[in-house]
């Protein structure tokens, strides 16, 4: 059991005067949801920061064998509490705890080890977690909150999708990235207001989003198309992945980056599995039931509004990944990313991204199978199949990482 | 004209084709990291040659190349492509080709799916390895070639990277195997990195094609791809120039005006920017006063004979160098010496001791001791009184300068050590692991690299404006790291200042895991021959914000330290130490054999000396030693290993199901034996895992970074496989059995799904019926339900009730196993207490009881004297209790548990030392935790890395160390 007496947690009276600073994964999705956040009444301050620091910081405090999005994202709030741009006693840290099987769900108590480290162990620190792990009078995760926190993730999602697919074509250069910012902005709007929540308004802004990405003035040229899978951190991270996006972008590349909806779904779907697999709670199942059929909605509603422009290529239903999944890998396997990224893989090869970069922290427990183990199996079924694994840590160089993806877009080039 | 220019990561290579496409011009040149100078020079010849041609196709590749053609839009194209292209057009027949270049292993496969393959950031088995390791025999490449023909036997060397594989060899040198043996033995372990590297699954069949400069210039490497692929490939004409072929092929290739690119390449330098740091200086004066301080800190070398004559010697034979002293009654030195160890430091400690000997012909000897790798040697070798371990050795030599001592850091040629004080006694000890060594060795090898002499590179590092940051971490990864930098424009100067830099960054947050200078100590004493280095002194000193003592003999406290302890524990009688008249005589012959004691079949190297004294090394036990320590019986993972094997194999009525002995199979074993017996068929398990076994398997593993243990597993199914059971058996399981000792009860990712990646790579398990179903024995209730299911579809009629009872006596088997062991501990403990014998609890996981992953370490403390038990026959005596970190994985759960019970047992002589498998991810989690909870109860945590290394020196160290901290060292 972890120490639970010792920990400091979050009260009511603290979210008035604390300031919660969060580390940035999906810049997108994370700044959406600090908008969620703030809706609720809280004070956030989203992480921006970059550079070597960091990775100093991180490799100070945490065994530096520990994954690379554990140092980071450590690193990355060590480094914001030695800035002097804080009241250290007015601040509160937010980490997001899976519950899982891998090494994720323990991030949370290697940022606490460091606070300890440096005897700043009255710095409450929240779980963001929907196992019941850890709770917070003060950050309680409610109906309302969830919901919205979904919605926005849903409209990260369609923002990621649909700038990777106009960027490269643009027109005028900036157009996709000044769309995002616009969006962003009027979202933070919306939701201030407490609007763009129901489904109704879930409809009706993706279709606007999507529409406003269409309207984009399109140049008639042909890219590469390249899938991006992996280990969740690392493969939004700009800061972890060394702005793989960017990188693939200047190289020519149209990008398709699978959303984080889907590993929602995958995540609650796990608990409905294991009951198949292993027997279990009815009234457990009925809650699992219920939340997949909730998520699946927003889903449903994203790939409709994609789906409306012919020049989008829209995500596959999970439905659909699962089926894929099935054909080499077992449902059993849910850690980390388990067989969805497996599927995520076979499902960018189906829609023409057969491309792929598969990104993992260096020594990545879970990848060893579904990353890296399953590429045969997957080759096998799509021999087109053109997979590069790429490991992130504080000491990999991006010459190399790089060198490697080239390697990649070379052979694509030639299939083309 | 096509130019085509390959910049790889130590070479530059050219190749012209004239208009019709004809090769007319062609050049290879090492650059030293000059790539714009030499290229543009190149470039310039091209130009003499060729005076009529004013413009060319140009196009760059090669790994070093990348930037300089992004910067002048020179257009570039990957190297494996260029090769690709250009075999596609001289070599159409072929079906695999394997480049192996400076720091670059290529493998594309090109007949049916094409693949093209690269190492990835984690890699050894390149020229830039053959190098190091031939540097280390103290040969050059092309000797070390030319002696591996006349080798007779091989030795497994880790193949999996450089810094491994040093240490295995260092050790094969100190225990005076040959060097054409080992010469082999190191193109060996190219071939199989390679293979477990880069083939990932794919056989390398048909007509296989060798290139790269270590291909080509190595004749015997060819061979030993040819032996151990079972291929007969072909290394063609040119095949140093094959990606410059492709680039000049190429069909992105521009055309430039010749004399204005030459120019442009000449005059570029990088406009990357690097991270830098502070410089380490930024005054002469800081300098001087720097070296005045540290000035203090001085004895002299030359002190002479005192009346009576009277001396005692200290000799360390360290990893590559060797040291000896000997000193006076006054504890000054008379005499030392500071030498390379060649790899054998037998004839140089003769030398030394009769030099000595010739300067001081009256010397009366008292006492002398040898610590180090090469300590046992030595002192067979020349009858020397005893031997210390090294730690201690220093720990004594560092007391004489800073008596109030707290903190000893020593990093020499191979190893980082580094100790706590406390109350006069070592309280911590902190070594490097295999995986870390960025000491003496790697400033070394990279001075040589980059074609400089290791003290002068150091030096030139001193006043560096801008010293490149290049974090921390293990020399294959420097090596990119450092070529990044080169990319990014830095000079030789501030590579070397970043160099020393990384080397303390490593000590400090890689091995000690520092997080505050503070908590290292106030009386800081650095030694070691490393330390001999300003740049490395400074930077030790700039990051921990505090000055330190840095000895004079800084590189011979392991000898003075050796002396001291001598004159200490000496008895009032003359040494044993040969005489100068036996010295002159002195004989040493090796001879290796195969040791037939046990099922290891050790390889031993059997050295014999004129005065019939023999010294025997390369063995996991004692047995050829023939002594027998008195606690050798009380070893639970021998008993452990006992109940396994009573399980014997046995036929059934329904058929045989086979079972891989490989990780969580150790523990479930019982289970699953009980569970198919009792429905009717029979059980056969794997034999017992080797590095024979781990080689059959090595060419399936799809990640080169998985742990060990998961990667055996692949052996064991390909020798499964051969016994042609009619099912194999190895069920995934997220879960484990519940043991209410933690938040939850999983698997570690790599044994929870591990079945699917055997299932998805290798080929030969398609024909046969693979069952690794999804199984859940967590749920005792719902499992026999589920696993009738699982059952219909391999083997149809099996009913419910029948799996029912085979399920509640395969539960009642795994307890009364469990039983067993925890019973046994128990006797373990309670005998240990009365006959009050220090205990190790070697805790790990239930797969560490393989030999060929623990390597005999369980041994290895018993010969130490100790009573080893394991962590699962303890965690049951422990209640659940409050950790730091979430504690949900059952067998790590059993850690905490074991580590409590040492805090609490409140008895100095139980300790624990916890075994963690090379890349177990969850382990650096674990570490730390089981570290925590030992220090809470103010005791040591010992951790010992374990991967394919053979090499035991270490560990012995390491346990000793341990021991005697604990004032516990088994007497002689």
């Amino acid at each position: 059991m972890a120490n639970d007496k010792a920990r400091i947690e979050f009260t009511k009276e603290m979210k008035k005067d604390y300031t919660i600073i969060t580390p940035n994964m999906a810049p997108i999705h994370f700044e959406l949801i600090k908008n969620v956040l703030e809706s609720f009444g809280y004070h956030i301050d989203l992480l921006h920061t970059t550079g070597r620091e960091i990775v100093d910081e991180g490799l100070k405090y945490v065994h530096n064998d520990t994954c690379y999005p554990a140092l980071l994202s450590i690193g990355q709030m060590m480094h914001a509490l030695h800035s002097g741009k804080y009241d250290l006693h007015k601040v509160a840290l937010i980490m997001t705890q899976t519950g899982g099987g891998c090494r994720a769900s323990n991030y949370i108590h290697l940022l606490r080890k460091a606070l300890k480290k440096d005897g700043l162990d009255f710095i409450p620190v929240i779980s963001l977690n929907l196992s019941g792990l850890e709770s917070n009078s003060g950050f309680p995760i409610t109906l309302p909150l969830l919901r919205r926190a979904i919605a926005a993730l849903a409209y990260g999602d369609l923002l990621m999708l649909l700038k990777n697919q106009t960027k490269p074509y643009e027109v005028t250069p900036g157009e996709s990235d000044g769309l995002v910012d616009r969006w962003t902005k009027e979202l933070t709007k919306l939701f201030e207001q407490g609007k763009a929540f129901t489904q109704r308004e879930v409809r009706q802004y993706f279709d606007e989003i999507a529409q406003s990405f269409a309207e984009v003035k399109r140049r008639d040229v042909k890219k590469t198309k390249v899938g991006v899978v992996g280990e969740i951190y690392v493969k939004y991270s700009p800061l972890a992945n060394n702005h793989l996006e960017n990188f693939l972008f200047e190289q020519g590349c149209e990008t398709m980056v699978p959303g984080i909806v889907a590993f929602m779904i995958f995540k609650v779907d796990n608990r409905l599995e294991d009951i198949a697999l292993y027997g279990g709670n009815p009234a457990k199942k009925q809650l699992c039931t219920l939340l997949k059929w909730y998520f699946t909605k927003y889903e449903t509603d994203l790939i409709a509004a994609v789906k409306k422009h012919p020049q989008f290529t829209p995500p596959a239903p999970y439905r659909h990944l699962k089926e894929l999944a099935g054909k080499v890998i077992g449902y059993g396997c849910k850690m980390g990313e388990g067989w969805l990224l497996t599927a995520e893989v076979m499902e960018l090869i189906e829609s023409g991204y057969e491309n792929v970069v598969c990104t993992q922290p260096f020594g990545c427990l879970p990848n060893h199978i579904v990353g890296k183990g399953m590429i045969r199996k997957v080759k096998q079924v799509y021999p087109e199949a053109n997979i590069v694994p790429i490991d992130y840590d504080p000491s990999a160089t991006q010459v190399n990482q790089e060198n490697r993806i080239k390697l990649m877009l070379a052979v694509a080039r030639e299939s083309a | 004209m096509k130019i085509g220019l390959d910049v790889g990561s130590t070479t530059l290579k050219c190749v012209v084709f004239d208009e019709v496409g004809t090769p007319v011009f062609q050049e290879y040149e090492r650059h030293f990291s000059q790539i714009a100078e030499k290229a543009s020079a190149m470039l310039s010849r091209i130009r003499e040659k060729f005076p009529e041609t004013d413009r060319a196709a140009l196009c760059i590749s090669g790994s070093a190349g990348m930037g300089l053609a992004e910067d002048l839009q020179i257009p570039f194209v990957q190297e494996v492509y260029a090769t690709r292209t250009a075999v596609k057009a001289y070599l159409p027949e072929a079906d695999v080709v394997i480049e192996l270049g400076g720091e670059d292993a290529k493998i594309l496969f090109l007949s049916g799916s094409m693949e093209v393959r690269m190492n990835g950031s984690c890699a050894g088995g390149t020229g830039a390895f053959v190098d190091q390791m031939a540097t280390l025999l103290n040969i050059t490449p092309d000797e070390l070639n030319e002696i591996s023909k006349t080798s007779e036997r091989t030795y497994s060397i880790a193949s999996r990277c450089g810094v491994f594989a040093k240490s295995d060899i260092q050790a094969l040198l100190n225990q005076g195997a040959q060097k054409n043996d080992i010469a082999l033995s190191i193109l060996n372990a190219v071939v199989n990195q390679t293979i477990a590297g880069l083939a990932q699954g794919r056989e390398i069949r048909g007509n296989v094609i060798y290139l790269g400069g270590p291909l080509t210039f190595l004749s015997e490497l060819r061979g030993a791809f040819d032996r151990i692929l079972g291929v007969k490939g072909i290394c063609p004409e040119n095949s140093l120039y094959y990606v410059a072929a492709g680039a000049a092929m190429a069909e992105t290739s521009e055309e430039f005006d010749l004399a204005e690119i030459t120019e442009r390449i000449k005059n570029y330098s990088s406009s990357h920017r690097y991270q830098s740091s502070d410089a380490l200086f930024q005054t002469e004066q800081e300098y001087e006063e720097f070296s005045a301080r540290h000035a203090k800190d001085s004895i002299r070398t030359d002190a002479s004979l005192l009346p009576g004559n009277i001396a005692y010697v200290g000799i360390d034979a360290g990893s590559t160098t060797l040291k000896a002293t000997a000193i006076n009654e006054n504890e000054e030195i008379i005499f030392s010496q500071y030498l390379p160890n060649s790899g054998n430091p037998v004839p140089l400690v003769r030398a030394f001791l009769q030099s000595l000997y010739q300067k001081y012909p009256d010397i009366v000897i008292r006492s002398a001791a040898s610590t180090g790798y090469g300590e046992e040697i030595i002192k067979n070798a020349f009858s020397l009184d005893m031997g210390v371990v090294e730690t201690i050795a220093h720990f004594t030599a560092a007391r004489k300068f800073e008596p109030q001592v707290d903190f000893i850091i020593d990093i020499g040629g191979q190893d980082i050590k580094c100790f706590k004080i406390k109350t006069g006694t070592i309280d911590n000890i902190f070594l490097n692991e295999a995986c870390s060594s960025g000491c003496g060795s790697f400033l070394q090898t990279f001075a040589g690299a980059l074609g400089y002499e290791m003290g002068e590179f150091a030096k030139c590092g001193l006043f560096a404006d801008s010293p490149v940051d290049l974090g921390s971490r293990c020399t294959v990864f420097m090596n990119s790291s450092v070529k990044q930098a080169q990319k990014d424009g830095a000079s030789i100067e501030n590579i070397s200042a970043g160099l020393s830099m990384s080397v303390v960054k490593n000590a400090l947050y890689k091995v000690i895991r520092v997080t505050d200078a503070k908590s290292l100590g106030d009386h800081i004493v650095v030694q070691g021959g490393t330390f001999l280095n300003d740049a490395v002194l400074r930077a030790f000193e700039k990051e921990i914000g505090k000055n330190v003592t840095r000895p004079s003999v800084s590189g011979l406290m392991g000898a003075y330290g050796a002396a001291l302890y001598a004159k200490q524990h000496e008895t009032g009688e003359n040494s044993t130490i040969l005489t100068e008249d036996a010295l002159a005589s002195f004989t040493h012959e090796v001879r290796a054999i195969t040791c037939n004691g046990c099922q290891n079949h050790c390889r031993l190297t059997v050295n014999t000396f004129a005065n019939g004294s023999r010294y025997i090394a390369g063995n996991r036990c004692d047995k050829p030693l023939q002594k027998q320590s008195r606690t050798s019986q009380y070893n639970l993972y021998d008993y452990k290993r006992e109940l396994l094997s009573s399980y014997a194999p046995c036929a059934g009525k329904r058929g045989t199901i086979g079972i891989p002995m490989g990780l969580n199979m150790f523990e479930l074993y019982p289970f699953w034996y009980t569970f198919w017996t009792q429905l009717g068929f029979g059980v056969i398990h794997s034999p017992k895992s080797d590095r024979e076994l781990y080689f059959r398997g090595q060419h399936t593993i799809p990640s080169d970074t998985v742990c060990y243990p998961a990667k055996l597993i692949h052996g064991h199914i390909e020798a499964l496989l051969e016994q042609k059971p009619d099912a194999i058996f190895y069920p995934c399981m997220s879960y484990n059995l519940d043991e209410h000792k933690g938040d939850n009860h999983y698997n570690c990712p790599v044994v929870a799904y591990y079945p699917e990646v055997l299932d998805a790579n290798i080929e030969a398990l398609q024909e046969t019926k693979f069952i690794y179903d999804y199984v859940g024995l967590h749920r005792r209730r719902d499992f026999p339900g589920k696993m009738c299911k699982i059952l219909e579809q391999y083997f149809p009629g099996i009913s419910e009730h029948e799996v029912k009872s085979a399920a509640q006596a395969a539960y009642a088997e795994y307890e009364a196993y469990m039983g067993r062991i925890r019973k046994k501990g128990k006797d373990f403990l309670a005998l240990a207490k009365d006959q009050n014998l220090p205990v190790i609890i070697l805790s790990g996981r239930p797969y560490h009881l393989d030999n060929e992953i623990n390597h005999g370490i369980d041994k290895l403390i018993c010969e130490c004297g100790a009573v080893v038990v394991t962590e699962d026959s303890v965690s049951d005596m422990v209640e659940k209790f409050p950790t730091g970190v979430l504690n949900q994985w059952t067998y790590h759960s059993r850690l905490y548990c074991a580590a409590k019970f040492v805090a609490d047992s409140g008895d100095k002589r139980v300790n624990l030392v916890q075994l963690v498998s090379f890349g177990c991810g969850v382990d650096a989690i674990t570490g730390d935790e089981v570290r925590a909870i030992l220090e809470d109860g103010g005791r040591i945590y010992t951790q010992i890395k374990i991967d394919e290394i053979t090499n035991l020196g270490a560990v012995r160290i390491r346990l000793r160390s341990l021991f005697a901290a604990l004032g516990l060292e088994k007497k002689e």
